[in-house]
């Protein structure tokens, strides 16, 4: 898209005839490449270039820049800047979608003249990766920020162009550089300048060639179909489960919309992780609150009901695990992303460290209580079964146990892990039915709090703690008006961080009015 | 070997007078050492001057047909005391390392270095490493000129310039008997640009010659009663000297009309960024051509008061343009101008900021401010009384996320820390300290371990006050670089000495790999010119070090945690040692990729490991990223609308180092990962194998599959 835009022109444009171009990636994208091949078509075309660049550790992974003048040779050499200015910057190359940010903040993209070239795709920053709840930051704030600043924005997802040629980015950028028309240069000089650098110059140029139409306005290259199944495709399977498959199907049918759209997926979920009677269960549950819902609140509570019990039916046990690992959709995603072809075979291990309480979990419920409850068989378990087991789950040894794991399925309803399952779910729609005779808004918070709760072992102990915490200090607030958007607040809280110092901040700000 | 190969580029080192180099700034450096006869050459590597020790090892062919020795000293100590060679032979001698902490290292050497005094010319190369990009504590190397008496060049950063500069800098030292340092900022040392060469040229007297007819004079020993003639000599002779030669062969320069009721006194370092300010004020053109009077200081310490007053003659004002703090320049000069009884106002740092480097807003800021108070009909309207419309641009500061340096893919210190993060969630938070290397990133999150880093070979040394033990043994973290580079006498030895019951964890990577993955002499490759494979366990044992584990697979990160447990709860005396080898991965992938492709296409049985996460298992809580970082180990949005949070995804970055499994069996996380090894070119009895195994697999989930209900969308 172009946005033209009419600003008084900045000091700078006094220089005549030089132009400045600076590239913001982060380190390890080949940036330096990048500004090796724009020196090059510059010198080749009667310019003189100067480029510079911050070496050091920024190319251990951290966000590094890159800048390059260029003028027309003359008879006496230019005095040129090594840095770039706020404000004085013609072209902008942001390798990836925050770096564009980064590169807004600091001034470099300005309306009356920075063409702003920019990568979409996300490296995401550990900040953002490591918060145990959605920490990735918001691209489409910085979108909209670059369609304010920039003269001209060119962004595409130029990491998968390139991929898609068997190239890097350093190739596909400098194609919607060459594409963009911001410098004056042919595109033949460009290429020429790839292929003088002589290091994978073909897949260089497909990318660039790519990544040039896509800078001039053309499509991006379309990507393959999926190999999942389309969502319409028919549900098939024995008879009397699709008789019953079908009885539930009504029932959802039969659920206003606005639930029907997540009781749907949930359904699934829950007939897949069991048998359609465990989806009739879910259903029980979710009607009933549904019933006590309307229309008039959005049907936030029926909403949250379809999502989060079903999340909560289908608990992360061994069976699970299994189930999901031997399953041939799995081997065939596998085979997809490895892009395995008939000369090479596929070998798979995965990791599983048992303990003793999940060996436990999965014996009859009243024999595993009483050996849960036993130290010297806990300790005998984990002694016998709780060490790191790696399976090789392409061989038939590995995919046999897993596969008899997997087929467990109907029998979980024995579980100890099971019953330990149904009364905390009990416990948790009690808790929220609760809330429901007298503040709506907190029985849905009450639903929603069952995000908290996910992982294995350790985190998902830590997990329902903070579950409980959470539950526990929405009392603390019980009746205030402001009520709900405390316990939101706690949940958000709950999710900045893995120990819950932010919970218990904010536990301690409602203790101190409350 | 270097993570950058600068073999091609030395051949333009060859080029001769006629010819044109293009290149980097750090090149061209060397280029210059050659066209001035220079005898030996060494240094220590670290940004931003790595890449001209790199260079100069790739050229150690041409060095030898030149008769030059070159050096990879074990520290910038070393390298400054190699000058010592120019102290009573006519041979000239270059060394190499960083600023502001590779010449506090050398301040020894340096010192003693500037007390006797040089015959043949000593010239000190120092990459500034100031301001963006700069990985150190921010400081100027400019006290260490003045304390010691020797001579700081700046030049203008310029290709041309630093050539020069070189030449100069060479003459200066033989005419004043005292060492130069040359000083290149970051953007300098990799600054690209031309120059003119010259033919190389073989040193008079080269360093093997000079054995044949070995000098001393006691009188350059710095032993009292000469060093006080030393101290005398400096300032009655060699300062005048100095002074003489700066002023006879013009190094400082002049720009712009003589008159003119203001000027500009620069560093020459800072003369671009000056000069790009005039340009956008309308007061230069494009070659530089400047209304302002500009004063460039290629030599800021010692500042000529002579030219420094012939400057200041008959304008209302002067501002001095030096970055970083305090202001030595900008107080010489107004002690002159005192002492002068002269008029004119010096501004400086009341207009542009004491700290921090000067970018070019800040420059234009500063030059804009002096010129609308002392000159402000140079100024034009608009520069005056600024009335231009910004555009409101939405603040993006909450939004975009820091993005500081980390460990690579695949990096062998990762499960170190992850291992290290284990132990301390048994212990409860530890004392460490860290050094200097790419471990030092593990001070960041995920891992937040280590409160401080004291230099480079100091980390148990910087832990010593604790060495007497407690409650729980502090841990000090060191890499093998800073081992080598002072950390077996300053801090092994010190632990050794004082019966420490500290633990010190030695991260071995097999290179000096922060500074760009140069060998060391623990290295394991073959280097033709240097002796490596020498184990840091021996050096340990020889120094005395009792307790030493040594784990050769750091990724092995429940063995990792077992060790740093035994060492902090072991019962033996005296200092636990620990050191964990794994080779640095970015060297590894790039030796092993185009070995691994050419075995591939010759044929052969080639496994090649990536890790994956199914998507199903994962249930988003992130905890496997807490203990890892990895830039391959990343997040990815679902397509079902019952999860909220993003899910653990590993892309096709991913080099199968294994520290994901690892980590979640070690910790007990989660059975979401998997490893996925593609067999290439797998022999006929294992194909056989895998079909057959395939085919009963295949049965069974089919069988499965046609038992249960079948979703179209359950993926």
């Amino acid at each position: 898209m172009t946005i033209a835009q009419n600003f008084p022109a900045t000091p700078g444009a006094d220089v005549d005839g030089v132009l400045k171009v600076a590239i913001l990636a982060v380190g390890g994208q080949g940036g330096g490449v990048l500004t090796s091949w724009i020196e090059a078509v510059a010198r080749s075309q009667g310019y003189v270039a100067q480029a510079t660049s911050v070496a050091g550790v920024a190319q251990r992974t951290g966000a590094t820049i890159y800048y390059i003048e260029m003028c027309p040779v003359t008879d006496r050499p230019p005095v040129l800047s090594l840095a770039p200015a706020p404000g004085d910057v013609d072209v902008m190359v942001a390798a990836e979608m925050m770096e564009a940010g980064r590169a807004i903040m600091r001034g470099f993209v300005t309306p009356d003249r920075t063409v702003l070239i920019a990568s979409t795709h996300r490296a995401l920053a550990v900040s953002e990766k490591t918060i145990p709840g959605d920490g990735i930051a918001n691209s489409e704030e910085v979108r909209a920020a670059a369609e304010l600043a920039a003269r001209q924005v060119i962004m595409a997802d130029f990491e998968d162009v390139a991929v898609r040629s068997g190239s890097v980015i350093s190739a596909s950028l400098f194609g919607a550089l060459a594409g963009s028309g911001a410098l004056p240069f042919p595109r033949d000089a460009y290429e020429d300048a790839i292929r003088a650098a002589g290091k994978g110059v073909d897949a260089s140029l497909r990318a660039f060639a790519a990544a040039y139409d896509v800078a001039q306005g053309g499509a991006l290259p379309t990507a393959p179909k999926d190999s999942a199944k389309p969502r319409d495709e028919a549900t098939t399977g024995p008879a009397k489960q699709l008789a019953a498959w079908s009885a539930l199907e009504g029932r959802v049918a039969a659920l206003p919309p606005e639930v029907a759209e997540l009781a749907d997926p949930g359904l699934r979920k829950v007939v897949d992780f069991m048998d359609t009677d465990y989806g009739a269960e879910y259903l029980d549950r979710v009607e009933r609150l549904v019933a006590r819902d309307d229309g008039a609140q959005d049907w936030r509570l029926g909403r949250a009901a379809a999502k989060h019990i079903a999340n909560a039916m289908t608990y992360d046990d061994i069976i699970r695990v299994a189930d999901a690992k031997t399953r041939a959709h799995r081997f065939q995603r596998i085979h997809d992303e490895m892009g395995m072809g008939e000369d090479k075979l596929l070998q798979l291990t995965e990791y599983f460290h048992p303990r003793a309480e999940e060996v436990v979990s999965l014996f009859p419920a009243r024999l595993g209580g009483r050996l849960r409850a036993s130290e010297k068989w806990m300790r005998r378990l984990d002694r016998w079964f709780g060490r790191g087991r790696r399976l090789r789950s392409n061989g038939l040894r590995s995919f046999l146990m897993l596969y008899w794991l997997g087929g467990l399925r109907r029998y979980r309803r024995r579980t100890l892990r099971h019953a330990d399952e149904v009364a905390h779910l009990a416990r948790w729609l009690d808790t929220v039915e609760g809330w429901l005779a007298s503040d709506y808004d907190m029985a849905v918070e009450a639903l929603n709090a069952r995000r908290l709760i996910k992982g294995y072992s350790d985190t998902h102990a830590r997990g329902l703690s903070k579950f409980d915490r959470v539950l526990a200090a929405m009392e603390l607030v019980r009746g205030r008006p402001d009520a709900a958007d405390w316990a939101s607040r706690l949940r958000n809280a709950a999710l900045t961080d893995e120990h819950g110092k932010e919970l218990d901040g904010a536990i301690e700000t409602i203790r101190s009015f409350a | 070997m270097a993570e950058r190969s600068f073999k091609a580029e030395v051949e333009h080192l060859r080029k001769g007078t006629g010819d044109t180099f293009t290149g980097e700034g750090i090149l061209a450096i060397t280029k210059a050492l050659l066209e001035n006869g220079v005898g030996y050459v060494g240094g220590y590597q670290g940004a931003p001057i790595s890449h001209l020790m790199d260079v100069l090892a790739d050229a150690e062919e041409l060095l030898g047909e030149l008769g030059v020795r070159f050096e990879a000293n074990a520290n910038e100590a070393a390298a400054a005391a190699m000058l010592a060679a120019s102290v009573h032979y006519p041979i000239r001698g270059a060394v190499t390392f960083k600023g502001s902490v590779g010449v506090n290292v050398a301040s020894d050497a340096l010192a003693n270095l500037s007390s006797s005094g040089v015959t043949g010319g000593a010239l000190v190369i120092v990459g500034e490493d100031y301001g963006e990009g700069s990985s150190i504590m921010q400081e100027r190397t400019h006290a260490f000129a003045m304390k010691s008496q020797f001579w700081l060049l700046d030049p203008r950063p310029n290709l041309p310039s630093i050539v020069k500069a070189v030449g100069d800098g060479f003459e200066l030292s033989e005419a004043s008997n005292t060492p130069v340092m040359m000083m290149v900022r970051i953007r300098g040392c990799h600054v690209t640009g031309s120059f003119e060469t010259r033919d190389n040229r073989r040193p008079e007297l080269t360093v093997r010659d000079a054995l044949s007819n070995p000098v001393s004079d006691f009188n350059r020993v710095v032993l009292p009663p000469m060093s006080f003639r030393h101290e005398q000599d400096k300032v009655e002779k060699r300062w005048p000297a100095a002074e003489k030669f700066i002023v006879e062969r013009g190094l400082n320069e002049q720009f712009g009309p003589r008159e003119a009721p203001v000027g500009i006194v620069c560093q020459g370092g800072m003369y671009n960024g000056v000069i790009r300010a005039l340009q956008r004020l309308g007061l230069a053109n494009l070659h530089g051509d400047s209304q302002v009077p500009v004063y460039v200081l290629n030599v800021t310490y010692p500042l000529v008061a002579s030219e420094c007053l012939d400057f200041c003659a008959g304008k209302d004002a002067v501002l001095v343009v030096e970055e970083g703090q305090p202001e030595f320049i900008e107080q010489q000069l107004g002690s002159y101008l005192y002492r002068a009884g002269a008029q004119v106002a010096l501004h400086g740092k009341d207009m542009l900021p004491m700290a921090g480097d000067y970018t070019g807003q800040i420059m234009l800021d500063g030059v804009t401010a002096f010129l609308r108070k002392s000159a402000p009909d140079m100024l034009e309207g608009r520069h005056l009384a600024p009335n231009r419309v910004e555009p409101e641009i939405p603040d993006l500061t909450s939004t975009v996320p820091i993005r500081p340096p980390g460990f690579c893919t695949g990096c062998p210190e990762r499960p170190i820390f992850a291992a290290m993060k284990m132990v301390q969630e048994q212990t409860g938070k530890l004392q460490i300290t860290a050094d200097i290397g790419c471990h030092l990133f593990a001070a960041m999150p995920p891992f937040e371990i280590g409160g401080s880093t004291m230099g480079y070979g100091l980390g148990p040394a910087s832990n010593a006050a604790f060495d007497g033990g407690g409650e729980r043994r502090a841990i000090s973290v060191l890499g093998d670089g800073g081992f080598w580079h002072n950390g077996l006498s300053s801090s092994i030895g010190n632990m050794v000495f004082n019966k420490s019951d500290s633990v010190a964890l030695i991260v071995d990577n097999y290179y000096s790999a922060a500074t760009g993955g140069q060998d060391i002499p623990s290295s394991r490759a073959e280097n033709a010119t240097k002796s490596t494979q020498n184990p840091i366990t021996d050096a340990l044992k020889g120094a005395g070090v009792k307790w030493v584990r040594q784990i050769d697979h750091t990724y092995d990160v429940g063995k990792m945690r077992d060790t740093l447990h035994e060492a902090l709860t072991t019962d033996e005396p005296g200092p636990k040692v620990i050191v964990a080898s794994s080779e640095c991965m970015l060297n590894r992938q790039r030796r092993e990729k185009p070995q691994r492709a050419k075995a591939i296409k010759a044929g052969r049985r080639v496994e090649v490991p990536r890790f994956g996460v199914d998507e199903e298992v994962c249930t988003g809580d992130h905890a496997c990223i807490r203990l890892s970082g990895c830039p391959s180990l990343s997040l990815k949005r679902l397509d079902d609308p019952l999860r909220d949070d993003p899910v653990a995804a590993i892309d096709q970055t991913c080099v199968g180092c294994g520290n994901c499994g690892e980590v979640a069996d070690a910790a007990v996380l989660c059975p979401s990962f998997y490893r996925a090894e593609v067999v290439h070119n797998p022999g006929r009895w294992e194909k056989r194998r895998a079909a057959w195994a395939k085919a009963i697999i295949g049965w069974l989930m089919t069988r499965r599959d046609a038992r249960r209900l079948q979703f179209g969308d359950t993926a």
